[in-house]
Formats: C-alpha cells, sequence, structure tokens
C-alpha cells in the first residue's frame, strides 16, 4: 500500500489550469522530493495533498484510502504539513504552537493531558527547541520557527509529512540541520517525507526519488541519478546547468554556469 | 503554571471584579450606598430607594455587563477570524449595520422580538459580508482595505441612523441620534432585558470554537492541516458573534472600541490562547463595560452621557497605539 497515490489529478485556479495529468506514487518511508521551476505547480501539488485545494478531475489517495473519504480531522491525524511559513501577527509561545499539534487528537473541550505534554516536549527536543518553550514565535530567528513548525508536526504523529521548501529561507548550516532531522524522523519512525525544494543538491542529496514538474506536467520521476542529468535540467530549466559527482556523497551535484 | 491552574485563576478573579463592580454600579449614584443595599437583602429598606436600585440601576448594570462581554467576544472572534488586531464590531461597520436595521425594522413598525430583532441581524450580517467582500484580494483579506471599508461603511450608517431618526416625528430626536450613536443604557427597563438571554447560547458556541481560533491564528492553511474544517468554523463563528452584536446593539446603540480595548488587554497579560481569553473577555468585557456607564452618569453633575464617550476615549487612542505598533 503507497503512502500517497495520485491518479491522473488535473486542478486549476481561476481558469488557468495548474497541474495537469498527474500520477505518482509515494511508497511508506520513502523521502520524496518535487522539483522544478518556479510556477511549475509544485506548492499546488503538495496543497492537493494535504486537501487544502480543490482538484478537477483524478484522485489521491492517502494509506490506501480516497482522500475525500477522510473527515479534515482524521486527515490531520496521517498527515502533517509544515507550510512555507506561519503568520505571527498574535504570537504563541514555542510550547503553545508544539502543543497545537495534539489537536487532532483531542474532542472540543479537552485540556491536553500530561502523555500531550510529554509528546510535546519530546518533540521540541528532537527539533532542538526545547530552550526556547517559553519564548514568542516572533521573538526567535527563523530557522528556529521553521524546527518549531516541524516539532508541531511530530505532535500530530502522522505518518507522512509534507514540506513545502522549508529551507528556503535559511543558512547552510540551518538547512542541513532541517534535512538531517527529516532523514532522521523517517529512518527512526519511518515516516514518510514528501517535500518541495528549490534546492537541487539538496535535493539530490536525500531524496531516494526525485519528481521533476514543469508547467504543470511531470517531466521525470526517478532516482537523483536518473533525475539530475544534465540535459533533463538544461532543457526543464531552460539555463544552462552543469552536472558532476559530490565527490562526498558520491550524488550528482548541479552547478550554474554564467551566460558569459 | 499550568493551563487549568492558569484558567482557574483567571476566571475567579474576573470574576471577583465583576461582582464588584456590579456591586459599585448598584450603589453608586444619587442615593443609596452599600448598607442600603444589603438592608434591602435583609427586607427593611426603603421602598423608593428599592425601586431605583433593582428597577432603574439592577437592569442598567445587566445590560452593561451584557453588552461589553458580546462586544468584548465579538471583537475577539473577529480579531482571529481576520487574523487582523484591529477588527472589532464597531470598527468593521457591523454594529453600525445592526442599528441601521434596527432603526429600520422600528419605522416599518416591526414588534421588538422578533421583527427588530432580525432586521438587525439582517443589518449586521450584511454589512459583514460586504466589508468582507471589499476587502478580499487575491492573497485573502487586505488588512487596510478592511478598516478603510469599516470607516467608510460606518460613516455612511452614521449619517443613515441620523437621517432616519430625524424623519421619524419623534420628540427628544437629538437625544434619539445620541443613543443610537454613541451608545446609552438609560432607557434600559426591567421587561427588556429577557431580549438579552439569547446572547448566552451564542457565549457557548464561541467557547467551544477556542481551539480552532487557536489554530486560525497561524493561517488558515496551517489550521486545516490540523484538521480545522475552516469553512464551517469560519460560517459557525461570523453568524455567531453577527447574532451577538446585533442582539446587544438593538438594547444599548453603538457603543465602540469595547472589542478592541478588552481582548487587547487580556492578550498582553494571559497570551493568545482563546481557551482562557474567552471567559477573560466575556467577564472583564462585563466589568469593564459596568464601570464605563458608573463613569457615564457620575462624572458630570449636571446629568448623564452616552456611555460610548467614555469607551471612545479608552479605545481610539489605543487603536492609533496599536495601528502605529502595526506600521513599523
Amino acid at each position: 500500500m503507497s503512502a500517497i497515490a495520485v491518479r491522473n489529478l488535473f486542478l486549476s485556479y481561476r481558469k488557468t489550469l495548474i497541474l495537469q495529468s498527474i500520477s505518482l506514487q509515494v511508497e511508506p518511508g520513502e523521502f520524496f522530493m518535487i522539483i522544478g521551476p518556479n510556477g511549475a505547480g509544485k506548492t499546488s501539488l503538495l496543497k492537493a495533498m494535504a486537501h487544502l485545494i480543490p482538484t478537477d478531475k483524478g484522485n489521491i489517495k492517502i494509506l490506501g484510502r480516497l482522500q475525500s473519504d477522510y473527515s479534515k480531522r482524521q486527515l490531520a491525524q496521517v498527515a502533517a504539513m509544515v507550510p512555507q511559513q506561519v503568520t505571527t501577527d498574535f504570537p504563541f509561545t514555542v510550547e503553545e504552537t508544539v502543543l497545537m499539534g495534539r489537536s487532532p487528537h483531542l474532542g472540543m473541550f479537552a485540556i491536553e493531558s500530561k502523555e500531550d505534554i510529554a509528546i510535546t516536549r519530546q518533540a521540541m527536543e528532537f527539533t532542538d527547541v526545547a530552550h526556547l518553550a517559553d519564548r514568542k514565535l516572533d521573538q526567535i530567528s527563523g530557522g528556529e520557527r521553521q524546527r518549531v513548525i516541524i516539532a508541531r508536526a511530530i505532535c500530530q504523529q502522522p505518518k507522512i509529512i509534507l514540506l513545502d521548501e522549508p529551507t528556503a529561507a535559511l543558512d547552510p548550516s540551518h538547512q542541513l540541520k532541517i534535512m538531517d532531522l527529516m532523514e532522521r524522523l523517517r529512518k527512526d519512525q519511518q515516516i514518510t517525507i514528501i517535500m518541495v525544494s528549490h534546492d537541487l543538491n539538496l535535493a539530490g542529496m536525500y531524496g531516494h526519488r526525485l519528481l521533476l514538474l514543469k508547467d504543470g506536467k511531470i517531466e521525470k520521476t526517478g532516482t537523483p541519478e536518473e533525475v539530475l542529468t544534465q540535459e533533463q535540467l538544461t532543457s526543464s530549466y531552460c539555463c544552462t546547468l552543469f552536472v558532476d559527482k559530490n565527490p562526498l556523497t558520491k550524488k550528482p551535484r548541479v552547478n550554474l554556469v554564467p551566460e558569459k | 503554571m499550568t493551563f487549568t491552574k492558569k484558567l482557574f485563576i483567571t476566571i475567579l478573579l474576573l470574576s471577583i471584579a465583576l461582582i464588584f463592580s456590579a456591586m459599585l454600579g448598584l450603589t453608586s449614584g444619587s442615593s443609596g450606598g452599600i448598607t442600603e443595599v444589603f438592608k434591602m437583602i435583609r427586607g427593611e429598606g426603603d421602598p423608593t430607594l428599592s425601586v431605583i436600585i433593582w428597577q432603574i440601576r439592577l437592569p442598567r448594570v445587566i445590560l452593561a455587563a451584557t453588552v461589553g462581554a458580546s462586544l468584548s467576544l465579538g471583537g475577539l472572534v473577529f480579531q482571529a477570524l481576520l487574523r487582523n488586531p484591529l477588527a472589532e464590531p464597531y470598527i468593521l461597520g457591523v454594529s453600525g449595520g445592526s442599528a441601521v436595521g434596527a432603526i429600520g425594522g422600528m419605522l416599518l413598525g416591526f414588534s421588538l422580538f422578533p421583527g427588530v430583532t432580525l432586521s438587525s441581524f439582517a443589518g449586521s450580517m450584511m454589512t459583514l459580508l460586504l466589508v468582507l467582500g471589499l476587502s478580499s484580494g487575491q492573497m485573502g483579506l487586505r488588512k487596510d482595505s478592511l478598516l478603510l471599508g469599516g470607516v467608510m461603511v460606518n460613516a455612511f450608517y452614521s449619517a443613515i441612523i441620523t437621517f432616519l431618526i430625524s424623519l421619524s416625528q419623534q420628540t427628544s430626536q437629538i437625544h434619539h441620534i445620541l443613543f443610537w450613536l454613541m451608545g446609552d443604557f438609560s432607557m434600559m427597563s426591567t421587561d427588556q432585558w429577557p431580549l438579552l438571554l439569547p446572547v448566552i447560547p451564542c457565549f457557548l458556541v464561541i467557547a467551544s470554537h477556542a481551539r480552532p481560533m487557536n489554530l486560525l491564528l497561524l493561517g488558515e492553511e496551517s489550521a486545516a492541516t490540523m484538521g480545522v474544517d475552516i469553512k464551517k468554523v469560519r460560517l459557525i463563528l461570523l453568524v455567531t458573534t453577527s447574532l451577538m452584536v446585533s442582539l446587544v446593539v438593538c438594547q444599548s446603540g453603538l457603543v465602540g472600541f469595547v472589542g478592541l480595548t478588552i481582548p487587547h488587554i487580556f492578550r498582553m497579560i494571559l497570551g493568545s490562547d482563546h481557551r482562557i481569553l474567552i471567559p477573560a473577555s466575556i467577564l472583564g468585557g462585563g466589568s469593564y463595560l459596568i464601570i464605563c456607564d458608573l463613569l457615564a452618569r457620575t462624572i458630570t453633575s449636571s446629568g448623564e452621557m452616552p456611555v460610548g464617550i467614555i469607551t471612545a476615549m479608552v479605545g481610539a487612542p489605543l487603536f492609533i497605539f496599536l495601528l502605529w505598533r502595526s506600521q513599523r
């Protein structure tokens, strides 16, 4: 049974076709990367998987069951999402934010139990934000905030975590920290990771399989070695990209080539 | 401090504050001190004083507490739902819509219940949809146009209210106009207060959505991925809040800025958790407006003024401060 199976998916927004005939399968425990140029429909695909936007045609199965058969709550118990950014107009503390991850498991008036608090503590320690527990969300750095949101996702105890460019605004050390975190989650708890990324090198380094999206269509799916080839990338991104092998990780390495 | 303890202490302290301000509201004025009230409870008080306290001041205190609680809660809900710290029933024009609806209903000769109540609810709901429609762009709600829309709708409604009341052949028109534009609790009588009872189920409905409101503060998509049915929650909260606001506006006219002042004070002290903010706003909003009304009727010796003057003198500077802070 696949973690997520998308079949012949079509999606449009304000009469513009965003995604067409998308079919893919992600296996449990897989680290799956979605890459592609700007406006390719990566985020839309991720949001469709999280049931955040309506689709026109096709279907999505989560753990073998049609997405539409899940209630919002049930879906939140199996799939968590880490958005590009969260608003901090009304700042909660770090601990309050992480604790919110328990809500899909709690009733309307229920108050978090000792167990919920323990799960929250664990998640905060796992993502290394426990020392920030009482700080407000707008008083911590972008990298820290991203790790708080990941801790919240862990608190949902999902089978699948969807991430939308979690490393976009982060410096290299924080980028690595986030990627390593996700890899550890996958390995220790067999959580399926699906991530949209602009960073082709990170995608190649951590992803088991990559999906290359362009203009709403799948250009290529496969291992990093199969997708990150010079011909493929140069044609998909419409610019010259030079691909060699990273001497350290033995994974494909994508280099930018200046026009002149 | 654990959550339960914090909730308990908050409710306890604010209940004491509410009882204290209610006592103050009952006993302050031209006659009848606290000792008189206790005498009356024992059944040995002066009968004239008894009438003043139980037939005039008590309904007034109940009205002030209900209006304060409802408007504070209304502000809290709008702020969470629109993720805009400056949203509030009066500023958004929702209160104004209720008032126009209520006056329209009265001019058409509807009975106070259910006719006027329903036309007032229709007015608030339509205004809310209008202001939301005006300010929703491609990227969701735009903050500045939400406020600008509210200000313009308010200006328009003030004109309509003044116009409609001038048309009617009532005596003491100026008093009526002031009542509707600045809020006034002096016309409350004992037979009217059952009309306020429906706000209690509204409180309960809103309180049962405390957790979704928390989740909404981090963004709608974020809330949706944590199991909140956004469309359903938004619909329930908007309708319930409009109903609650229109119920109190029918009885008190336009009292502005309460929904801004109270939630912000409590957010500063207690944090952003709605499971605490909701009971705090209900109890604290109630006390606040009892005190404001007390000031409005005792501050000048020559007679009383509309309570909306006091709430605006406190609330408008706070609004300006919050606006200034959010622009930085």
